[in-house]
């Protein structure tokens, strides 16, 4: 069984300021995402331009405030705005983050890192069991970028991941930017990390851009920004991936200084390509 | 165990002084603050960002580092308690009032409610108005005794500052020059389809729309209206009424039976 609904097609993150752009003629893109919490107002516009994607496009809903990851319950009337989304839009997949976001009555409005131990490992089993039954839908869960560790951490990442999908039987939404950016924060081979990776259970891609600056001992430090264009060594990453995989949904995600839809557009059409390749070879046995 | 870790790493993301939390470290460091302040950044800098998306005019009036540094105080003080940003700020206005450097723009407090009246308009509940064949169906001497509900977009922003031309001419709506008549202006902020409307309510309308609100029937409100101000103008009221401002007819008067 394929781990979501969404085409196997390149897709964009969607923003409002492309509305006008995106409704004028049909677009080269298979699927938009959106983040659900933009969506959670009673009416207006924002419903308006979701209706308009959802009878057009397949459809992503991408939570960014579950708060998965954090240790305290799930907030029982989030879990339900997102049950109504997701009843009113039926949209092809619901994707969530290996990440916290809200503790002690606070929400950060940022995807924080947690450590990986048994008690963790747990606790997100947990949020992601309550949140399939409260959605009655499978949900892929985010592998995260991070900038620290944490020293009680003893599970590798890859291995959390795969110890969730077992437990709860969710998929995965492997962000190939989120690997690249967290390879060269934490020293590993970010190649060495998607061998390890269970891409059988992948529903999903993203791919961002990112900037560079240095931490204080002079070590490179990669920021997650989603705010410039896909760079070369993470489409080369990328293209490892889906040459073991086959053609994935495959999203381009642009959320801060958001160029034209003229400049994402041409991003989409660059995945796009590459998975027209991909397509056309046959899948590479997977790694021993 | 791992609780405590989550509440000190919460802790020290809102405080700057804050010491690193416990436990988190780097592959090359046992310390490492920059990386630590990645979040801390990312913290501060999508709030400030949610803040101006939800007031541009407000920041537009002081200056975009002037209100990155004012929201970032916010953000300390009051860290968002939802994950649903758009509607994160209630409390700017009140902070805004209370802002020392802020203080020589008395005016910059109010702009901010009408910019959060405007966000809450844009995100309302949906609801088709009543339009002029509603009004021309009903009969003249019944008009008196009929109660209104109000689009649920609807809402009033009193203030003693010109802030609905302020506003204007800060959202690009107007040209940018000085306020030649300085007096207080009531703003209505409603929207009656997809698109939100700001308009200066004329004399005793803010009276008027407020009494219909509290369920006081059409002449009652229109009652209040006058003697808030004897340049109420009932006709021009009722025809806005009809053009976007009410969504229902409700209480109609029992019909009794001719003898």
């Amino acid at each position: 069984m394929r781990a979501s609904q969404l085409p196997l097609s390149a897709g964009a993150g969607f923003k409002p300021e492309h509305f006008e752009a995106i409704s004028a003629a049909p677009q080269p893109a298979g699927f938009f995402e959106v983040h659900a919490e933009n969506y959670m107002g009673a009416g207006g516009m924002p419903h308006v331009q979701l209706s308009f994607l959802r009878e057009n496009y397949a459809l992503s809903l991408h939570g960014v405030g579950l708060n998965i990851g954090g240790m305290e319950p799930l907030d029982r009337a989030h879990l339900a705005r997102l049950k109504k989304l997701c009843s009113r839009y039926q949209p092809e997949s619901f994707s969530e983050h290996l990440a916290w976001s809200s503790h002690g009555g606070t929400f950060f409005n940022d995807l924080l890192p947690l450590p990986y131990t048994e008690a963790t490992l747990a606790s997100v089993i947990d949020h992601i069991d309550e949140t399939q039954t409260a959605l009655s839908r499978r949900l892929l869960l985010e592998n995260p970028a991070t900038y620290v560790r944490f020293a009680e951490s003893t599970i590798p990442e890859t291995e959390f991941l795969c110890e969730i999908t077992r437990a709860t039987g969710c998929g995965l939404l492997l962000d190939v930017s989120n690997v690249f950016v967290a390879a060269r924060n934490h020293n590993f081979d970010a190649y060495a990390y998607l061998a390890a990776f269970p891409l059988d259970l992948v529903g999903e891609i993203h791919l961002a851009g990112h900037f560079k600056t240095t931490d204080e001992e002079g070590a490179p430090l990669y920021i997650d920004a989603h705010g410039s264009p896909v760079i070369e060594d993470v489409f080369g990453l990328y293209e490892s991936v889906i040459a073991r995989t086959g053609p994935l949904p495959t999203l381009i995600e642009w959320d801060n200084d958001v160029p034209d839809w003229s400049v994402l557009r041409a991003e989409v059409l660059a995945v796009q390509a590459r998975l027209d390749r991909a397509r056309s070879r046959p899948v590479a046995p997977a790694a021993a | 165990m791992t609780h405590s870790f989550q509440t000190a790493f919460a802790e020290a993301l809102l405080d700057p002084n804050a010491s690193l939390p416990r436990g988190v470290i780097s592959h090359n460091s046992a310390e490492p603050r920059k990386r630590f302040a990645v979040y801390r950044n990312n913290v501060f800098a999508g709030l400030a960002d949610a803040l101006e998306a939800r007031f541009p005019a407000t920041c537009k009036i002081v200056g975009a580092e002037f209100f990155k540094a004012a929201a970032r105080l916010f953000a300390a003080k009051h860290p968002p308690r939802s994950p649903l940003m758009m509607f994160y700020g209630d409390e700017f206005p009140a902070f805004l009032a209370g802002f020392a450097p802020a203080q020589d723009i008395p005016y910059l407090a109010d702009v901010a409610r009408l910019e959060m009246a405007r966000v809450r308009a844009y995100h309302a509940a949906d609801a088709v108005p009543l339009d002029a064949a509603a009004l021309s169906a009903i009969a003249r001497e019944r008009l008196a005794d009929l109660r209104f509900v109000l689009h649920p977009s609807l809402q009033i922003v009193a203030s003693d500052y010109p802030i609905v031309t302020i506003w204007a001419m800060n959202s690009g709506a107007m040209e940018l020059a000085p306020v030649s008549d300085w007096h207080g202006e009531d703003a209505l902020v409603v929207r009656p389809q997809t698109g939100v409307e700001i308009r200066r309510l004329p004399p005793g309308a803010r009276v008027f729309l407020q009494g219909l609100a509290a369920g006081e029937p059409l002449g009652a409100a229109a009652a209040l209206a006058l003697t808030a101000s004897t340049n109420f103008d009932l006709a021009a009221n009722l025809a806005a009424l009809f053009a976007g401002l009410a969504i229902e007819i409700k209480d109609e008067p029992i019909e009794v039976p001719p003898t």
